[in-house]
């Protein structure tokens, strides 16, 4: 009965059991870099779920409004998307097997990153400052925490940036490292879009408690 | 095999014993009336469920034997694997259950809610028009419990008394751990937190001397988070509020300051008088003077907001 | 005076943070003695195996390899040895709570008691069921798809050492500072700096951290491996059951674990930086936590049960002869578990005093799981039923199982309800059906699995005398331990108890510990099964490397399998390849082999997990200094591993071609 079960397309009803020369199963990484990040997207939801939870737990202490200087955020958020924008150049270019031009724009991505950090560094130095530190409120922890995983994540890739440019300079433009390429690209992206959600949900919303 | 089986038929044996030996199943035995329906679903829950385990134990065995390899009068049909009235049985049979049970679930959950206010007091015996429902406020604290009787202007540590066929309403939070109020004797637990307020409406139904416990483990001296429930005709319960009224002292802030700090297997102590508001402050975490209680933060902060 | 003795403390509390002498246990006598025997067997074990050479052997063949089939292999070593931790904490609390009585106190203090009972849930879920699901599903399931390795084989080794570096912290909780006094699950405000400022509770978070990166990286691997390396012609519903448990398990992984790395992470913050998440003062919620936890700690029931799921599917269909009835519905049952895990967490807490609707809401998702379950039981059944079935020791396991299990699912069912479970919350009735379902299914299925596949890892049958010994003790230990527990459950009994007033419960605990005896007998016999196999492997030797006559891929390569596992990819037909191929009397090729494609061992995973330990200790003991230091190496050393770009290497053909031809004389 198995064997009816079993009718084999060739039709000579000999079944072949073996791939008889080399077998490369397909390449993983791209899928399992994508699982990691849908993970980490999990760690930013419990984070955005917290934040919603203690949004308006201030405990006597400042609100969103008292606190945000919504055009300082609008710049930041005007240097991320430009440095996604900036990293989509340096895959273009990849792609046409310019090193030079790849490195080029990754690296202009990376300043931009920088820059979004130093802005948020400033921001968090400043809420501080005025006795607005995650230590204050609920309300204060879970924005620290939001945005400050965002921030470490950006830290990690400038410094993951800095990396595959030695790296690039290194081996040039061979299949692993236009591999990492791609997955920085994917982490980058996936970095944007989470700010887009800290935007509107922290910064906008937050703006009009 | 054979010692383990016998030592197994022995232990069974006296488990059995055992359980009729008359123990306190207090779970399935209660004294008050929402205890008893939990009690009564616990059971009405395993019946329905027993149609469907039952036999799969059995079949479970039955196939294990029939079907042994020494056993070559059995039928072997080694290559069948589908049968779709069979894949709709097992299907069928657990969602039957299922149904009947999640049934059950959805109206006991709602008329067995610890929120929802009695509408009787024993099976049969509708709440009295016009009663009102006693009520006590209950504090977890580090280690012990404090019970607050608004209405009788008195407060206890460690000893709780009610008078028989009234309904109680208890209003519970926690000076700091999370911990579970529980009189097995009485209804099911609800937990105790800080900041916090749960509610268990209970009523219970004979007289007598009930345990009741922190059923959430909540540190160092949990264990002893004990306290003595007294089941009282109402002639009693007046008594034992004129008790606690004569032999207590008032408490004032300072005294329960005192008292908040944590300690292990505190004796029964009775208030006479309670300084007003304080359940209230230490539900909203303001008992030191000057504190702003939480559930003002809020309207202050709209009321900052609105200068602004 | 008093400001050199200053002075001095700053020092010192500069270099070593809060570890001081007092972190270690020389007034308890108990820990001390534990401590010098561990410590003398440790020095003994390092000594032999200096003295016998095997250093380089452990670490070139075991330590640093990326072989999935190793990598298995250490972590059901892992197991068992945090097995035998974890089991000698529960004989101690049951042994305490059978005396505790009365007058008498027990022979533990209360705080040491609490430590007990935290450590033992902590080290069996997290170092003893995760290993060995994990350890399973390493070994076996790039074997059931006809893969070479899993898809990121360094990723594997790091996630190994990654585990054990968390057992490693726990483990020295025991001898340095101390363990939480939280339960399992550390629900704050108990667990707040304010409540718990000693070390027990930061050991916990960062062993839990560490390892939880392990075993999320484990499940991103697997599900790549299972998604992109299956043999041609292997669809998903061509898959065996195991493996799809295994897809279902990890994508779980991937879904649960990061919350618990949030979590934990925010109660770190409370903890190390004064953040208010979970305090009760400015604006924290503690709710929040216990919500969080459980969104995790839910799904975790189901990672761990689905594979063993697996197991019992793969056993019962070889034992019976016959294919696996209700294939595709076993499979929807899986996927269906899968999905209903997510919605069920609060019927952990239906005591929190949410309304009637919400409770009512996930008593009756978590009835609705017992219904794919159901089916799963039942196809089971119908695939003994009409079968051939040799009761060796897995199959004794499986029936174990499916009696015992049905117990515990009835009884959690019963849970689910939730005004039952008002009175039953947190009570000995819980602690009972817990352990019915983990012991009864998850520790069954483990025995179970590692008796049906041993020969496949060693090329020798487990001693089945000693086996069918461990099963009976393990079974019958069982229900003498955790049938009382029920009864006390009723009784209103209550869990994480020290000490008890009312003599008249004291029996019921002392049956309890005398199964808790029972079960320590099975788990011995275990050991001796081990030994006793081994010094008879002779005579329990399989070559043909199909020795129960299995129907899925990993029995038709050697056993053990050759570094590479097939010498050619297998080409799949239908479920149950192996069993086809016999079927088609296939026989292995003598010629055409080809060099083959691995990836080289590393040393990297064991160097940054060991860094991990380091920085988790450092973490633990507030020696920043150490912390900062540790976790700049540990990136600097990842970025270093990035720069590694010759992580493969060839297998020459001759070299093939004499394993295949090898075993070709062995089977003639």
């Amino acid at each position: 009965m198995s064997n009816a079960v079993a009718t084999p397309a060739a039709g000579n009803g000999k079944l072949e059991f073996l791939v008889r020369g080399e077998h490369h199963p397909a390449q993983g990484t791209l899928l399992g870099f994508w699982i990691y990040l849908m993970s980490d997207c999990l760690i930013f939801a419990s984070l955005f779920a917290t934040y919603g939870v203690l949004s308006l737990n201030f405990a006597g202490g400042p609100s969103g409004a008292d606190l945000f200087d919504l055009e300082l955020v609008a710049l930041n958020t005007a240097f991320l998307l430009i440095s996604s924008i900036t990293y989509g150049f340096a895959v273009l270019k990849m792609q046409q097997n310019s090193l030079r031009g790849t490195i080029g724009w990754l690296a202009v991505t990376g300043v931009f990153g920088l820059c979004f950090l130093a802005v948020e560094l400033y921001e968090f130095y400043h809420m501080i400052h005025v006795g607005a530190g995650p230590q204050r409120s609920g309300f204060l922890s879970a924005f620290f925490t939001l945005v400050g995983t965002h921030g470490l994540h950006v830290t990690f890739g400038c410094i993951w940036l800095v990396t595959l440019l030695l790296q690039l300079r290194k081996h040039g433009l061979i299949q692993e490292n236009k591999r990492r390429v791609f997955c920085l690209s994917m982490f980058w992206h996936f970095l944007d879009v989470i700010w887009i959600g800290v935007f509107t949900y922290v910064y906008l919303m937050g703006s009009m408690v | 095999m054979a010692t383990p089986r016998t030592l197994c038929k022995t232990l069974l044996a006296s488990v059995l014993a055992l359980s009729l030996a008359g123990c306190k199943w207090v779970v399935m035995s209660p004294s008050g009336d929402v205890a008893a329906q939990q009690a009564d679903l616990i059971l009405w829950s395993t019946y329905l469920m027993l149609i469907i385990i039952v036999p799969v134990i059995l079949l479970t065995l039955l196939f294990a034997w029939r079907y042994r390899s020494s056993n070559k009068n059995a039928t072997y049909k080694p290559d069948w694997d589908h049968s779709t009235k069979l894949e709709l049985v097992i299907w069928a049979a657990p969602l039957a259950i299922i149904i009947a049970l999640g049934a059950l679930t959805w109206v006991s959950t709602h008329k067995l809610d610890p929120y929802r206010p009695l509408d009787r007091v024993d099976e049969g015996v509708p709440v009295p028009e016009g009663t009102q429902p006693l009520v006590v406020e209950v504090v977890a604290m580090d280690w012990k419990w404090l019970f607050f009787y608004p209405e009788q202007g008195i407060a206890t540590v460690n000893e709780l008394a009610a008078p028989v066929d009234r309904p109680i309403k208890f209003k519970i939070t926690a000076t700091t751990m999370m911990n579970s109020f529980y009189v097995p004797a009485l209804a099911g637990m609800i937990y105790a937190m800080g900041g916090m307020e749960t509610q268990l409406h209970a009523v219970i139904n004979e007289e007598g001397s009930y345990e009741g416990f922190s059923a959430n483990y909540s540190g160092e001296g949990f264990n002893k988070m004990r306290f003595e429930f007294l089941g009282q005709s109402e002639a009693d319960f007046e008594q034992w509020v004129a008790q606690v009224k004569a032999q207590g002292n008032p408490l004032s802030r300072d005294v329960y300051k005192a008292l908040e700090k944590p300690s292990i297997d505190d004796p029964v102590r009775y208030y006479s008088e309670v300084m007003p508001g304080l359940y209230d402050a230490i539900l909203n975490r303001c008992v030191d003077p000057g504190q702003v209680c939480m559930k003002d933060l809020m309207k202050s902060h709209h009321a900052h907001h609105g200068e602004g | 005076m008093s400001s050199a003795v200053q002075t001095y403390s700053d020092t010192t509390s500069a270099v070593f943070g809060r570890l001081t002498w007092d972190s270690f246990p020389f007034h308890d006598p108990i820990i001390l003695g534990t401590f010098i025997m561990v410590a003398v067997g440790g020095i003994a074990l390092v000594a032999a195996l200096t003295k016998y050479k095997v250093w380089g052997y452990l670490w070139n063949e075991w330590f640093t390899s990326i072989d999935h089939k190793r990598i298995g292999v250490m972590y059901m070593i892992l197991g068992i040895i945090m097995l035998l931790r974890g089991f000698a904490d529960a004989i101690m609390m049951r042994l305490h709570q059978a005396m505790a009585f009365g007058d008498s106190l027990g022979y533990l203090p209360p705080h040491h008691y609490d430590q007990i009972f935290t450590a033992h849930g902590v080290i069996m879920i997290f170092f003893v069921a995760m290993p060995f699901v994990v350890g399973l599903m390493n070994y076996i399931v790039p074997l059931q798809i006809g893969a070479r390795d899993v898809a990121f084989p360094f990723l594997n080794n790091f996630s190994f050492w990654m585990t054990a570096s968390g057992a490693v912290l726990i483990m020295l909780s025991l001898f340095v500072g101390e363990f939480a006094k939280s339960g399992w699950l550390a629900y704050p405000p108990l667990t707040g700096i304010l409540q718990s400022p000693g070390v027990g509770v930061d050991y916990y978070i960062w062993a839990l951290q560490i390892a939880g990166v392990g075993t999320l990286l484990s499940g991103v691997n697997f599900v790549v491996t299972i998604v992109k390396m299956r043999a041609p012609g292997m669809t998903m519903m061509k898959m065996p059951v195991f493996t799809w448990t295994a897809l279902c398990t990890n994508i779980l992984i991937v879904a649960a674990f990061p919350i618990l790395t949030a979590v934990l992470a925010l109660l770190s913050l409370d903890r190390y930086m004064d953040f208010n998440f979970f305090t009760n003062d400015l604006g924290g919620n503690a709710m929040m936590y216990v919500n969080l936890i459980w969104i995790w700690g839910h799904p975790e029931v189901y990672i761990l049960i689905l594979p063993i799921f697996g197991v019992f599917s793969e056993i019962v269909s070889t034992y019976s002869g016959k294919r696996l009835f209700g294939y595709s519905s076993m499979v929807y049952a899986t996927v269906v578990i899968t999905v209903l895990s997510y919605l069920v967490w609060l019927h952990h807490f239906f005591t929190m005093g949410s309304g009637a609707t919400v409770n009512s809401f996930f008593g009756i998702t978590t009835m609705i799981i017992s219904i794919p379950t159901g089916a799963k039981i039942f196809n089971w059944l119908f695939t003994m039923y009409r079968g051939r079935i040799q009761f060796d020791v897995p199959m004794l396991w499986t029936v174990g199982f499916m009696v015992t299990f049905v117990i515990g699912g009835m009884t959690g069912v019963l849970l689910a309800v939730p005004p039952a479970d008002f009175v039953l919350h947190n009570s000995l009735f819980l602690i009972a059906h817990f352990h019915n379902v983990i012991i009864g299914g998850v520790v069954f299925g483990v025995f179970a699995a590692i008796t049906y596949w041993y020969p496949k890892v060693t090329g020798y049958k487990l001693d089945p005398f000693w086996g069918k010994c461990s099963f009976w003790f393990w079974l019958i230990g069982f229900y003498v331990a955790f049938m009382p527990l029920y009864a006390l459950g009723l009784m209103g009994v209550t869990r994480r108890m020290s000490h008890f007033e009312d003599m008249s419960l004291q029996i019921w605990f002392q049956v309890a510990a005398f199964g808790a005896v029972l079960i320590g007998l099975g788990i011995l016999s275990f050991l001796i099964q081990l030994y006793v196999s081994y010094k008879k492997r002779d005579s329990l030797r399989d070559e043909t490397g199909d020795p129960w006559n299995g129907r899925t891929l990993e029995w038709s390569t050697s056993s053990p399998p050759p570094q590479y596992n097939f010498a050619f990819t297998p080409q799949v037909h239908e479920n149950d390849a192996w069993w086809q191929m016999k079927q088609h009397g296939f026989k292995p090729p003598q010629e055409g082999f080809m060099p083959i494609h691995m990836p080289k061992n590393t040393a990297a995973g064991m160097v940054l997990a060991g860094l991990a330990t380091v920085f988790g200790f450092a973490m633990i003991w507030y020696v920043w200094w150490l912390a900062a230091v540790s976790f700049g190496a540990l990136i600097l050393g990842a970025i270093i591993h990035t720069f590694n770009y010759k992580r493969d290497y060839y297998i020459p053909v001759e070299e093939v071609a004499a394993v295949e031809n090898r075993r070709a004389e062995v089977l003639a």
